[in-house]
């Protein structure tokens, strides 16, 4: 299923600084129904990291970091069990996930003095029950849990769903009957970088002949093709003489011509009608 | 430049730093400042020396080995050696000396000259015919002297008087003050080339007849000299010289000399003393060989720390030709006898002690020992020498008793050599070229036309035919033979359009006869033979090797000859000549340039680096024969166009000097080149191909006239040239640069150009090297040409027969002194009486081949491709073939043996090593069964492939014929291939299977059989793991909070939640770890909000909380699922993490008896230890808790421990009483 630009812009025009909380998505999803879950909560996901990248910075500076401790602080004393990092988290138009990760490391830094480590953070924040303090281990707890744009759990949900697509894919070139070499196969070969399927024999679709298929488990948007094009692509195009071809997760904008680069999208017919709904093939032709 | 040598002598400076001090100008920074402050005052100094030393070398070996074989030519820059003349110092070391002690100097010269200089060159009827007899005394006594023109001994006798004129560097650039001709030194030899030496009856087609031989005939057996260099002396450039003087190099010599005398007014005479050459020491040494001891090696140091300098300027390619080097090392190991230098030299005298004044070599023994000194350090070179060569040099009984070791070295080298080298000139196979769709009538504007053209034809046969007959009689003439008729057949072409028919025609029939692969193919490809060699068996390359031995040129002219035009290369130069046609010559400049561009610019296929394993060496000879076409083609083309394009500069007049020079030099300078080489050379270094194009270029430039090399344009190819040159160290091998052997062919060509008396030697010394390494930005992949093994032994000598010399050198050493050792010239038997059987006799087998020749001969090239290409394919496809069956069986047979062994010798059995060895000694026999397998693969593929690719009306007999021959040809290949490697294949299988099994063994084996896979039945259709890990999310998320009043799950929801988590762990299809990871924690969390009763129901108010028995079902699955499901690690003791344990303190009435539940059924399913759990319930205590609730944490402790360890029989009776004491439990 293609999304068309018009469609694509009206869903991200809907997702303006919206909290990245169940109860959007499940707002967005009244709102369009026509649209899978999968494929709105990739946009929703994606127009909301673009969002934070815009508005990062300006929460890690030590004053508003001070800040926000003191606000936990009080909020705990007042009620420890009430959703106060949550409730801070929407306030102040941040990623839950994001500001418990804040907390916990201005936390830990109060209690153990020394800066805690990446790792450590990252750890803790799998496994809330490492936190020292249990009022903290629930708030943190609650924000991932709560925020559908970031933590780990969000992180693992999307490893998932890229893993699955390439089996789709892969399950998908098999039953069309078209002779491929996997990453497996061309890292045993000595290629480096590879894509995800290199189809030995090409094929053409809706006009573009494909020879590579690259899997990527989200939406395809302008940007995220662009950054992915200066990424990757290029370097198989180098690498391997080939013009491109990925697959995009949940759509792609339909004639996304106003890329700069002399790529067009279009999705591959014989592929997209057996793939769950809403995903689609895009490829870029060069 | 003598200082600095004394100074290493003296052990001032170190052989390093002084190599580094050669090569890089201005880095000393690595040298110890009193080294460097001992050099830098040598610095305007520094680019002369290499040629000091060389010469130096050559003098002191000239007192040794006067009648040695040809010294090398033009040794480099003797003018540069020795500066301070400003005159044209024609003598080298010897002018320089005059000037200080002249009447000394030449009384002295005058002396020694015919001890030191005998085999000198000889100019003039006179000396010549003294010579002639003395060519045939040591004809007699098996001496051989190919030209035994001497070293360049400037000085006879002349090692000492060092550093003579340090203070006056002479201007070396200004080319009239040194003029590039007057820099040669008068009695070198090397110049004027065997071929003055002894004027041989040739045994080549060469037309020997035509010229006048004076004197020299019936050379010594042993000695067959080249004819080459005769060829060149008719060449057209020396018609109507006088007799005397044929080539251009004499010519050139003789000029100078008089020039030398004018400028000088020297009273040394110069020409006429060297010839004198006295017989007594000649004859001496011929008689008998000298031993060479190496005890009685004198001064041991001082020789190795010449050899070193000298192998390091070697090394670095400062000297101009590496082969010539070699040469002369080679001449020096097989010196026979030290002429007893009855040296009255005053140098010599007994006071003078400085290193420099005792003569270098005074022994045979010595010169033996700095031989295999200089050898030992440049055994990579050696080892790329072709098979013969390493077997000469390995069975030298001189190496072997100066250096076991070397000779060990090169014995190793020998036996791992497959590069056999024949060089037998082609044939000229006489193959009509006839191109149907050119020559047809389309392509003329009118019939008129097309028939003159035919009759062209037709007179261009006749005359090629006539000549094939004639050439080699005595006393024809090709002018006087052929002359008026070609030029009356180039009177007929008219039309402009004729001339570019003719030209074609032409230029076909040229590569088709010079080059053509059929015709000597299989010789010139040795490795990848061709359908003649191939389809003659052993017999008929035995009769071939004899052939050759009888045929082949003996000597190609010294290991420096002048360009020549072998074979049937004569006929197409003496018909350029003979025509002398001006629309002729340039439409065939046009032509070739065209086809020259063409070629250099051929997209020659190149490999994937990736797969450089031994198979890929069955495409490999494929690719290097195809490049071996490309490369001889063009060097072919190349050398005519040079030839036609400087043939109006090129005459017998000497170079011109001063403003006539100025003034040609303007002249030609506007002049373009008739193909613009610079760009091409500059973009074949760019993309890498210097190895397909610099070849070619030094063809090209070897006929370049003398004013050339002083033309800005090609001054710039010469730069560039020699850059290249230094920049090609053999001793640096990297990844993705040149290839040894392409550096090797390189060099070797690029040493040989820079000996072209047309080049000013001076040019290699004065130009200052790369001070940087000679980087050129390539635009081309990483793996260029240049990269690919792309030349071989075969390639290396076919382009550059010179290198054959050392072999040749070798051989005679081996010849001359057969009386003693036996020697090892092997005889060629070429009829044997065991092929009286079955096998067809050999003249049925060259029979065949002929049949075969003819065959192809008579059907159109397209079946002939074919052919080859069928064969090529199945062979290598056949190599494949056996790889996937024969071997891959055998890799499982290994595999099952390895098996067998391990269970034998328990677990640790064995080396892997020994394990290796004891499989391959018992599987590589079954190797043998691959040729018999290959065999009958090629017999069933071939003949379908031929079938299918050949037109359907081809008659069945050729049909049938084709694929008998496509079969032959690629079992031959497939065979050869076979019966090499695959001993090598299978042991590399094996090995590669032994050390995956063993790695398979090795660790964590249950980590890695435990994985277990989808059952075959599923169709996996279970719900995607990132659905349920969201799904689940969703539910954990709502647990807890914050959530709206209407928000919660349906027990059923969660049923079914924990239903498709069950399908999806099932179904491994879609699972990664990371997934299953998440997902087992995701279940623990609800696992704890279950047992806190933490989960919203959706429903009314009453149903809230979760029913108790609901509850227990859910838990119920949850176990099953950890326990049955899961496949990785289930975190549980999370279940009892003081977070999850504390969301029990917030439900109001608190309800324990799901966690007691809970902690017994992990007991009972074995999914946690009591230990364990008793472990963590022990740390719940220690963190800090409302009172009541530690309280009942404390009873709820003591209840599950005071539980019997073996539960299961009151587990029942438990589980009843549970609720109550868990209310009870609650409500206290």
């Amino acid at each position: 299923m293609i999304l068309t630009k018009a469609q694509y812009e009206e869903i991200a025009q809907c997702l303006v600084s919206v909290p990245p909380t169940r109860q959007s998505l499940r707002k967005l999803k009244q709102r369009f129904p026509s649209q899978s879950q999968a494929t709105l909560l990739s946009i929703f996901s994606q127009e909301y990291q673009k969002h934070i990248k815009r508005t990062h910075a300006k929460h890690h500076t030590s004053e508003a970091i001070e800040s926000y401790y003191q606000r936990y602080l009080n909020g705990v004393v007042k009620n420890g069990a009430a959703p106060v990092l949550l409730d801070l988290a929407n306030e102040v138009d941040y990623a839950p996930s994001l500001m418990a990760r804040l907390i916990l490391e201005r936390f830990l830094q109060e209690h153990e003095e020394t800066a805690p480590s990446k790792s450590v953070i990252n750890s803790m924040l799998r496994d809330p029950s490492q936190i020292p303090d249990g009022v903290l281990a629930n708030q943190v707890y609650q924000c991932i849990v709560n925020d559908c744009c970031y933590g780990p759990l969000v992180d693992c949900i999307k490893h998932a769903i890229g893993h699955e697509h390439e089996v789709l894919l892969r399950d998908l070139l098999l039953e069309k009957n078209l002779s491929f070499l996997d990453e497996d196969q061309l890292r045993a070969k000595g290629y480096d970088k590879t894509p995800d399927f290199i189809l030995q024999v090409p094929v053409a679709v809706e006009g573009h002949i494909i020879h590579w298929i690259e899997s990527k488990a989200s939406f395809g948007d302008e940007c995220s093709h662009h950054a992915y094009l200066h990424d990757q692509f290029w370097s198989y195009w180098n690498r391997d003489g080939i013009s491109q071809c990925c697959s995009g997760w949940c759509g792609t904008p339909g004639l996304s011509n106003s890329s700069a680069s002399a790529s067009q999208s279009a999705g591959i017919t014989g592929v997209r009608k057996h793939f769950l709904p809403g995903i689609l093939m895009k490829c870029v032709c060069k | 430049m003598a200082a600095v040598l004394e100074s290493l002598l003296r052990e001032e400076v170190s052989v390093a730093a002084v190599v580094r001090w050669i090569a890089h100008s201005t880095r000393g920074s690595e040298d110890n400042p009193g080294e460097a402050a001992a050099l830098s005052s040598l610095r305007p100094l520094r680019k002369e020396f290499v040629p000091f030393l060389l010469n130096f070398l050559r003098e002191q070996s000239s007192r040794v080995l006067p009648q040695g074989p040809p010294t090398p030519a033009k040794a480099p820059g003797a003018s540069a050696a020795l500066p301070g003349r400003p005159g044209g110092p024609s003598r080298g070391s010897r002018g320089a000396r005059s000037q200080l002690f002249p009447p000394t100097e030449a009384a002295s010269t005058a002396a020694e000259a015919p001890l030191a200089r005998r085999g000198g060159r000889r100019r003039g009827p006179g000396p010549a015919r003294e010579r002639g007899g003395r060519g045939l005394e040591e004809g007699v006594s098996g001496e051989n002297l190919p030209g035994a023109g001497g070293r360049r001994l400037r000085g006879s006798g002349s090692p000492s008087r060092p550093s003579l004129t340090l203070s006056d560097p002479p201007n070396l650039s200004n080319l009239e003050e040194f003029p590039p001709v007057g820099s040669v030194p008068p009695g070198p030899a090397g110049r004027t080339k065997p071929s003055r030496r002894i004027n041989p009856t040739p045994v080549s087609e060469e037309r020997s007849l035509s010229k006048p031989k004076t004197c020299f005939t019936s050379p010594p057996i042993s000695c067959v000299p080249s004819s080459q260099p005769s060829a060149l002396d008719t060449s057209p450039w020396g018609l109507g010289l006088p007799p005397g003087c044929r080539s251009l190099q004499e010519e050139r010599e003789m000029l100078r000399k008089e020039r030398s005398k004018q400028l000088q007014q020297s009273p040394t005479p110069t020409c006429p003393t060297p010839e004198l050459g006295s017989p007594l020491p000649s004859r001496a040494g011929s008689l008998t060989d000298e031993p060479a001891d190496p005890a009685r090696v004198s001064s041991r140091q001082r020789l190795e720390l010449v050899a070193l300098v000298y192998s390091s300027c070697i090394a670095e390619n400062l000297v101009p030709n590496l082969f010539l080097e070699l040469f002369f090392v080679f001449q020096l190991l097989t010196a026979r006898r030290m002429v007893t230098a009855k040296d009255s030299d005053p140098e010599l005298s007994p006071g003078v002690l400085d290193s420099l004044e005792s003569p270098l070599f005074q022994s045979i023994h010595d010169c033996v020992f700095f031989a295999v000194q200089v050898l030992e350090c440049h055994f990579q070179v050696l080892s790329n020498l072709d098979k013969g060569t390493l077997k000469l040099l390995a069975e030298n009984e001189r190496l072997l008793c100066f250096s076991p070791a070397l000779q060990g070295r090169l014995r190793a080298a020998y036996e791992g050599s497959v590069a056999k080298v024949s060089l037998a000139m082609p044939p000229s196979a006489q193959a009509v070229s006839f191109q149907p769709e050119t020559d047809n009538r389309a392509n003329f504007s009118s019939d008129r036309a097309f028939h003159t053209f035919k009759k062209q034809r037709d007179v261009f046969y006749e005359v090629l035919r006539e000549w094939e007959d004639h050439h080699e009689e005595p006393g024809w003439d090709f002018e006087k033979g052929l002359g008026s008729r070609i030029r009356a057949m180039m009177g007929q072409l008219s039309a402009a359009c004729s001339h570019s028919h003719f030209v074609r025609l032409f230029q076909k029939q040229l590569l088709q006869m010079c080059q053509s692969p059929g015709g000597a193919g299989g010789t010139v490809l040795g490795e990848a033979p061709d359908v003649l060699s191939m389809l003659g068996a052993d017999k008929l390359g035995r009769l071939w090797r004899l052939q050759e031995r009888l045929m082949a040129p003996q000597s190609s002219g010294g290991p420096c000859p002048p360009p020549t035009f072998p074979g049937c290369q004569g006929f197409f130069r003496d018909f350029i000549l003979s025509a002398s046609s001006f629309q002729f010559n340039q439409h065939l400049m046009d032509s070739l340039s065209l086809k020259i561009r063409e070629l250099n610019g051929l997209a020659l296929p190149q490999h994937e680096p990736s797969d450089e394993d031994g198979e890929s060496d069955v495409d490999w000879q494929g690719e290097r024969r195809q490049f071996a076409v490309v490369l001889l083609s063009l060097r072919l083309l190349a050398k005519f166009l040079g030839f036609v394009a400087f043939l109006p500069y090129r005459g017998p007049e000497p170079p011109p000097t001063g403003e006539l020079q100025d003034s040609i030099l303007a002249l030609r300078s506007q002049v373009p080149p008739v193909l613009d080489v610079r760009t091409l050379l500059q973009r074949g270094l760019q993309a890498r191909r210097a190895v397909l194009t610099v070849p070619w270029l030094v063809e090209f430039l070897s006929f370049a006239d003398h004013v050339v090399p002083l033309l800005d344009y090609y001054r710039d190819i010469f730069i560039l040239l020699l850059r290249l040159h230094r920049s090609l160290v053999l001793s640096q091998e990297s990844e993705g640069k040149m290839c040894f052997l392409n550096k090797l062919l390189l060099l070797a060509v690029l040493g040989w150009l820079f000996q072209i008396p047309t080049v000013p030697e001076d040019l290699f010394f004065l130009e200052e090297g790369p001070s940087d390494a000679f980087e050129v930005d390539t635009v081309a992949p990483e793996h260029g040409l240049d990269a690919a093994p792309v030349v071989d032994q075969q390639l290396l000598y076919t382009c550059c027969p010179y290198i054959g010399e050392l072999r040749k050198l070798l051989a005679l050493w081996v010849s001359g002194s057969s009386g003693r050792s036996g020697g090892f010239m092997r005889k060629i038997t070429p009829t044997t009486t065991t092929g009286l059987g079955a096998q067809p006799s050999q003249t049925s087998q060259g029979l065949q081949a002929r049949l075969a020749q003819a065959f192809f001969h008579n059907q159109p090239p397209s079946l002939r491709r074919t052919v080859e290409f069928v064969a090529e394919r199945i062979g290598s496809n056949c190599v494949k073939h056996i790889k996937a069956t024969l071997v891959a069986d055998l890799v499982r047979q290994a595999e099952s043996l390895l098996q067998e062994q391990l269970v034998t010798q328990g677990e640790e059995g064995g080396d892997p090593a020994q394990l290796l060895e004891i499989l391959c000694s018992q599987l590589c026999p079954h190797g043998a069964q691959a040729l018999a397998l290959g065999r009958e693969f090629c017999q069933r593929k071939s003949p379908g492939a031929v079938q299918a690719l050949l037109p359907e009306e081809t008659p069945a007999a050729v049909l049938s014929s084709a694929e008998n021959i496509a079969v032959g040809l690629a079992t031959e290949k497939a065979c050869a291939w076979l019966s090499a490697n695959i001993t090598a294949l299978i042991r590399r299988e094996v090995k590669a299977a032994v050390s995956r099994t063993l790695r398979a063994q090795g660790p964590e084996p249950a980590a890695r059989g435990e994985r277990r896979g989808c059952s075959r039945a599923c169709e996996h259709h279970a719900p995607l793991p990132s659905h349920l890990i969201s799904e689940i999310k969703d539910v954990l998320s709502l647990a807890v909070g914050p959530r709206d009043p209407d928000e919660g799950v349906s027990p059923e929801h969660l049923e079914q939640l924990l239903g498709q988590l069950g399908q999806t762990l099932r179904c491994r299809q879609f699972l990664c770890p990371p997934a299953e990871q998440h997902l087992a924690k995701c279940s623990v969390e609800l696992a704890s909000l279950l047992v806190a009763d933490q989960i919203p129901i959706l429903g009314p108010p009453a149903q809230y909380r979760l029913e108790r028995g609901q509850a227990r079902r859910l838990l119920h699955m949850l176990l099953s699922l950890w326990k049955e499901d899961f496949q990785g690690p289930v975190p549980l003791q999370l279940l009892l993490s003081p977070r999850n344990v504390g969301l029990l303190a917030d439900t109001r009435p608190r309800e324990w008896d799901l966690l007691l539940f809970l902690l017994r059924e992990l007991v009972e399913k074995g999914l946690m230890g009591r230990m364990e759990i008793e472990a963590c319930l022990g740390s719940l205590h220690q963190a800090q808790w409302p009172g009541d609730f530690a309280e009942e944490l404390a009873t709820l402790s003591n209840l599950f421990l005071a539980e019997p360890p073996l539960p299961e029989p009151q587990l029942r009776a438990c589980e009843l009483v549970q609720p109550n004491r868990g209310t009870v439990l609650a409500q206290s």
